[in-house]
C-alpha cells in the first residue's frame, strides 16, 4: 500500500513526487511511457513567464507569478539550465492602450519590473526586430528553462529521495476500494494506495472522469514549432512575444538554454491527444508569422521540427485539489501554459494539501542537491583533464555536432530514473540534438544502450512502445 | 604545449593526401588527428566499386582506396592520432583536441582542415509528419548495413537522388528489403548519372522528379509517407497526393561541409558552399590554416578530393618555409549566370603562371552553354558544354598564359554563356 501514486512523470507529476519526498511516506510514480517528460513537458516554448498574461484572480496568475519566482533556487539547487533573459511583447499598433492594458494586468498580478518601451527602444537591445514594431511591452523578470533537463533533474532528485519511478504502465482505471483507491494498469498489474494524483496531462480529464461523477472536457490543442541551428543565435536573446490580436495569439522567436532559436507555437484545436505530428499548414503558418516579428530570419537554419499538445480545459484555468466526490483523489486538470513556469508553485502547495491530510510528518533526511551531468563541452582543461584521468570515457566523443561523450551517454543511462532509448538520451546529455539530428552518432550511441541495457541491438528504441531501429542482421 | 609544424584534422581522404604531399615536399614534422578509430574517413563505408578510376585507373571499393593512402602515410612515417576529435582550434593555431588518453593542446604553424562534411537532416528540409523511428539519413543507413550488419528497416522510400541514396537503393535491393521509390524534389538529379543508371534503372526502381515528401505517418515506427509532386516554386501541389507505405524513409538531400572548428578561428566561409572562402594556395583569411576536401566544397569524386587536396599539402609546406605566400592581394571571382560559386574565390595577384585549375558549380541544368572566364574586358577561357548540372562539378583547366592574365585582372567573371544568343 502506497501513501502516494502519482500519475504521470510530467513536469507537475514529477515535482510534486520531490516536493513529497520532503515528507515521510511511501511514493510511487507511474508513466506510461518509457521514461519522464515524454508528454507535453517535453514540447513547449520553455519560457518562464513572469505572470503579466493571466487573468487577475485565476489560479494561473496565482501560480504563475509566484512559481517564476521560485525558479533561480530551484535551477541552482538541481542544476538545470535557467536563465532570466527577459522578454518583449511586441506591438505593431500606434496605439499603446492594449499594451498598457497588459502592464496593469501583470501588476495587478504582483509582477514587478515591466516597462513599456518604443520600437526603436527594442531594437537597440534586439537589432533584428522588425521595423514595424511600434512598442513592446518589457518583462525583464520573464525567463527561459529547458523543461525536460528540470524534469529529468526533478525526477531524478525524487527518486534520490526514495520516490519510485515506474514505465510503461499506463493507468486504465481508478477503483475505490474501501479507504484507499486502486489503479488498474494496462498490462494487467495494479496497485493500491491512499492517495493517487492524477498528474496526467492531456489525459486527466479522462482519467478523473472515470471515478468521479464531477466531470472534466479538456480540449487538446495542438503548437508546432521549428527550431533552429545555434549558428542563428545572434538573432535574438530577449523571447519576442506578439501582442494578441484579433487574428490570433501570435507567435513568439525565442532562445533556449542552448543557444538554438525556438520559433512557434501554432494553435489547432484537435481530436487524438497522441497526435503529435507535425503538418505542413502548421509550421508554414509558423514560419509566416515569425517573419512579422524578425524579417531575416533564415528558413535554411531550421535543423527539426516538433509539436506539443496543450491540455485546453473548457473552464480556461487549472483545476488543482482533492476531487469532491472521491476521496483520495487529487486532480490537476488543465494546466496548460503557464504551467511549466507555475509547475514549483504547483507542486508545493498540492504536496502540502497532500501532506496534511495523509498527517504526514517532515523527512529530516531529504537531500535537496542534484548535480548535472558533467558535459565535456562547458569543462575547463584541467578539470576535464582530471575527468578523463579518472574515467577515459570522457575523452572519447560521440556526438560531433554538440561535443558529447561516451562518459557522458553512459552516466545518462546510469542515473536513475535513467535514458532507456535514443531520445532519453538526446534529452538529457543532448547527443543528437545538434544540427545533423543524430545522423553520425546513432549507431555509436546504439551500441552504448545495447551494452549499458545489456539488450540487443535490435531492441534498443528511439522512445519504447515499439519504436525500434533496426530490422534485423543483413544477409550474411 | 605540444608544437608541430603542420597539423591535420581529419585522416580521411583529403588529410591523408595532404600529408603525403607535404611530406614529400620536405615537411616531416607532421601530425594526423583522427577521431575515428581508423584512417580513410567516409571511404571506409563506402564498400562498392568505383573509386580511384582517375588515380589508379582501376576499379576500387572505397576502403581498398583508402588503404593505398594509408600504406603511403605509414611508409613515411608520418605521425597520427587515432580516436582524438579536435574540439577546437583558435585564430593563432592552437588546437585543442581530445581522447581517452587526455587532453591536448597542440600550437601549429600550420593548419590543414580536412574534416569531410555530414549530410543534411530531415528537419533541414522542412518535412512535416510523425517523429517515428526509421527516418535515417542515407549515411547513417549505410553505415549501418556495411559496418554494422545491421537492417535499418524493409520496405524503403528515398527522398533525394544525391549519390549516397542513389547507392543505397541498390544496396538495400542486394539485402533483401524493397525499394518503391526515389523522391526527388527537382527536375533533375544531384548525383551522378552512371549511378543513375547502375543503381535504379539496373533494378527497376521508379525515380520521381518533381515531388516531395509532405507528410511521414506511424506513430512509434514509420508506416507511410505520404508524396505530391510539386510546382515551378517547388511547392507542393496538394491534388496531386499519393500514399506510399514503407517502414523507413532514407534522406539523401545534401551534404553540408562541417565548419565548427573552422568558425570557431575566425575562419570566414561561404555562404554557398558553406565551406571556407580560400585563395588559389587554398588558405583561407587566417594565416596558416588551409582547406581541402569535403570540407571546403561537397566533391563528386574521391579522386578530386585528393587532387585538391595534395595541392593544399604543397601550400602549407611553402607557407611554413616562409615563401611569403600570403604577401600579395587578392581578387574576388564574381559568379554570373548560372554559376554558384567557384573554388578557390580569390586569386591571389602576382606573376606566377604555374596552371591553375577553377572548380565550380552551376545552379541548374543548362544544355548548350559555354562556360567563360572574363578578366576585365577580355574573355580569356571559353569552352562548349552540352549540358551542365548541378550535381557534376566542372573542372576549368587554366595554361600559363591563362593564368597569368588571371592573375593580373582587375575583375575577374566566371559566367555560363547560351550560344543561341
Ligand atoms: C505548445 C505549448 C507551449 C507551451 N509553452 C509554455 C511556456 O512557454 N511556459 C509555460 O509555463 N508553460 C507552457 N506550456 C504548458 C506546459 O508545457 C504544461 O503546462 C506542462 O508541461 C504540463 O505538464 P504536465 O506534467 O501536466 O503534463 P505532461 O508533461 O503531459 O505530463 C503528463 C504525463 O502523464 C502521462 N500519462 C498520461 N496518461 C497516463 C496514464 N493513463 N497512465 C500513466 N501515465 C499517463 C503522460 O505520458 C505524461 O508523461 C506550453 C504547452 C504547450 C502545448
Ligand atoms: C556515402 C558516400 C558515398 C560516396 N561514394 C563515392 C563514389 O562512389 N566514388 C567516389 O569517387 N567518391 C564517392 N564519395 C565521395 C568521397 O568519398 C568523398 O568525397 C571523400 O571521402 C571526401 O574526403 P574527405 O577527406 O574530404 O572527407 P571524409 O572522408 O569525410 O574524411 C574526413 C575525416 O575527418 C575526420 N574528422 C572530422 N572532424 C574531425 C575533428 N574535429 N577531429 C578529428 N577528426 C575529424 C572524420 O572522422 C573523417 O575521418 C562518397 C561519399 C560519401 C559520403
Amino acid at each position: 500500500m502506497y501513501d502516494c501514486i502519482i500519475i504521470g512523470s510530467g513536469i507537475i507529476g514529477s515535482s510534486i513526487a520531490r516536493e513529497l519526498s520532503k515528507y515521510k511516506g511511501n511514493f510511487l510514480v507511474l508513466e506510461k511511457e518509457n521514461d519522464v517528460s515524454c508528454g507535453t513537458t517535453k514540447a513547449n516554448s520553455g519560457i518562464v513567464h513572469a505572470g503579466f498574461d493571466a487573468k487577475v484572480g485565476t489560479l494561473k496568475a496565482k501560480f504563475n507569478v509566484k512559481g517564476a519566482k521560485m525558479f533561480e533556487k530551484l535551477a541552482s539547487e538541481l542544476e538545470f539550465p535557467y536563465k532570466k533573459n527577459g522578454a518583449f511583447v511586441l506591438s505593431f499598433d500606434d496605439d499603446k492602450t492594449p499594451l498598457e492594458d497588459l502592464l496593469n494586468k501583470g501588476r495587478s498580478n504582483g509582477v514587478d519590473n515591466l516597462s513599456i518601451i518604443s520600437g526603436d527602444e527594442v531594437r537597440k537591445i534586439e537589432p533584428n526586430v522588425s521595423k514595424e514594431v511600434k512598442y513592446a511591452l518589457y518583462a525583464k523578470d520573464s525567463g527561459i528553462v529547458s523543461p525536460y533537463e528540470m524534469c529529468i533533474a526533478i525526477s531524478e532528485n525524487a527518486s534520490t529521495n526514495n520516490v519510485k519511478f515506474e514505465f510503461l504502465k499506463e493507468i486504465v482505471d481508478i477503483k475505490t476500494n474501501k479507504d484507499h483507491l486502486k489503479v488498474l494498469c494496462k498490462d494487467g498489474t495494479h496497485y493500491e494506495s491512499k492517495v493517487v494524483i492524477n498528474a496526467s496531462g492531456v489525459y486527466s480529464d479522462e482519467l478523473n472522469n472515470k471515478i468521479s461523477n464531477i466531470k472534466y472536457k479538456i480540449v487538446p490543442r495542438k503548437g508546432e514549432y521549428c527550431l533552429l541551428d545555434k549558428e542563428y543565435s545572434y538573432i535574438t536573446s530577449t523571447t519576442l512575444f506578439q501582442l494578441p490580436t484579433k487574428m490570433g495569439k501570435g507567435i513568439l522567436v525565442a532562445p533556449t538554454t542552448h543557444s538554438n532559436i525556438l520559433v512557434g507555437p501554432s494553435a489547432l484545436d484537435i481530436i487524438d491527444k497522441s497526435d503529435t505530428d507535425t503538418t505542413y499548414e502548421g509550421l508554414n503558418e509558423v514560419w509566416a508569422k515569425a517573419l512579422l516579428t524578425v524579417p531575416s530570419l533564415p528558413k535554411g537554419g531550421i535543423i527539426t521540427q516538433f509539436s506539443g499538445i496543450r491540455a485546453h480545459s473548457i473552464d480556461d484555468d487549472f483545476t488543482i485539489g482533492f476531487s469532491s466526490d472521491v476521496k483520495g483523489l487529487y486532480n490537476l486538470i488543465g494546466i496548460e501554459s503557464p504551467g511549466l513556469a507555475s509547475s514549483p508553485a504547483i507542486a508545493e502547495y498540492a504536496a502540502k494539501e497532500i501532506a496534511d491530510y495523509l498527517k504526514l510528518s517532515k523527512n529530516e533526511n531529504f537531500i535537496a542537491k542534484r548535480s548535472a551531468i558533467k558535459h565535456v563541452r562547458n569543462m575547463n582543461d584541467k578539470d576535464l583533464s582530471l575527468l578523463i584521468k579518472e574515467n577515459k570515457d570522457y575523452g572519447h566523443i560521440i556526438c560531433r555536432c554538440e561535443v558529447v561523450s561516451e562518459g557522458e551517454i553512459k552516466e545518462a543511462i546510469r542515473r536513475n530514473p535513467g535514458a532507456k532509448d535514443l531520445d532519453g538520451i538526446k534529452r538529457r546529455v543532448r547527443a543528437g540534438m545538434g544540427r545533423c539530428q543524430m545522423g553520425f552518432c546513432t549507431p555509436k550511441i546504439l551500441e552504448i544502450l545495447s551494452q549499458e541495457l545489456g539488450l540487443d541491438l535490435e531492441n534498443i528504441t528511439k522512445k519504447g512502445n515499439g519504436s525500434v531501429l533496426l530490422e534485423g542482421r543483413i544477409k550474411e | 604545449m605540444e608544437k608541430h609544424n603542420l597539423v591535420i584534422v581529419g585522416g580521411g581522404p583529403a588529410g591523408l593526401a595532404a600529408a603525403i604531399s607535404a611530406y614529400d615536399m620536405g615537411e616531416t614534422d607532421i601530425i594526423i588527428l583522427e577521431r575515428e578509430s581508423k584512417l580513410g574517413g567516409i571511404l571506409n563505408q563506402c564498400i562498392h566499386n568505383g573509386f580511384g578510376l582517375h588515380t589508379f585507373n582501376e576499379e576500387l571499393t572505397g576502403p581498398e582506396y583508402a588503404q593505398r593512402f594509408i600504406d603511403e602515410v605509414n611508409k613515411r612515417n608520418i605521425k597520427y592520432l587515432l580516436d582524438t576529435t579536435v574540439i577546437n582550434i583558435t585564430n593563432d593555431k592552437h588546437i585543442k583536441a581530445l581522447s581517452t588518453s587526455g587532453l591536448y593542446n597542440i600550437e601549429a604553424k600550420a593548419i590543414i582542415l580536412s574534416c569531410g562534411c555530414r549530410e543534411r537532416p530531415r528537419g533541414a528540409i522542412n518535412i512535416a509528419g510523425s517523429r517515428a523511428s526509421g527516418i535515417y539519413s542515407a549515411g547513417t543507413a549505410q553505415k549501418l548495413v556495411n559496418i554494422d550488419g545491421y537492417m535499418p528497416g524493409k520496405e524503403v522510400v528515398i527522398l533525394g537522388s544525391g549519390d549516397i541514396g542513389l547507392i543505397m537503393a541498390r544496396r538495400m535491393i542486394f539485402e533483401g528489403a524493397k525499394v518503391k521509390a526515389v523522391i526527388e524534389l527537382m527536375p533533375y538529379s544531384s548525383g551522378l548519372n552512371r549511378n543513375i543508371v547502375q543503381c535504379l534503372n539496373d533494378f527497376n526502381i521508379p525515380l520521381l522528379f518533381s515531388h516531395t515528401v509532405i507528410d511521414i505517418k506511424g506513430k512509434n515506427r514509420v508506416e507511410s509517407v505520404v508524396i505530391a509532386e510539386v510546382d515551378e516554386k517547388l511547392n507542393p501541389k496538394l491534388e496531386t497526393k499519393q500514399e506510399i507505405k514503407c517502414d523507413t524513409l532514407l534522406l539523401s538531400v545534401g551534404l553540408l561541409p562541417e565548419n565548427e572548428l573552422a568558425r570557431g578561428a575566425d575562419v570566414n566561409l561561404s555562404r554557398i558552399t558553406r565551406g571556407a572562402i580560400v585563395d588559389d594556395n587554398l588558405m583561407t583569411n587566417i594565416e596558416g590554416i588551409f582547406e581541402c576536401g569535403n570540407v571546403l566544397h561537397v566533391h563528386d569524386l574521391v579522386d578530386y578530393v585528393c587532387e585538391e587536396a595534395k595541392e593544399a599539402g604543397i601550400k602549407a609546406y611553402e607557407y611554413i618555409n616562409n615563401k611569403d605566400i600570403n604577401n600579395y592581394s587578392k581578387t574576388e571571382i564574381i559568379c554570373e549566370n548560372g554559376v554558384r560559386y567557384t573554388v578557390p574565390e580569390l586569386i591571389i595577384k602576382n606573376n606566377d603562371n604555374i596552371p591553375l585549375t577553377l572548380k565550380l558549380r552551376v545552379g541548374n541544368v543548362y544544355k548548350k552553354v559555354k562556360l567563360e572566364v572574363k578578366c576585365d574586358d577580355e574573355i580569356i577561357y571559353s569552352r562548349l558544354r552540352p549540358v551542365v548540372a548541378p550535381g557534376e562539378m566542372e573542372k576549368l583547366d587554366l595554361k600559363p598564359d591563362q593564368v597569368l592574365k588571371l592573375r593580373n585582372a582587375n575583375t575577374i567573371k566566371v559566367y555560363l554563356r547560351s550560344i543561341e544568343e
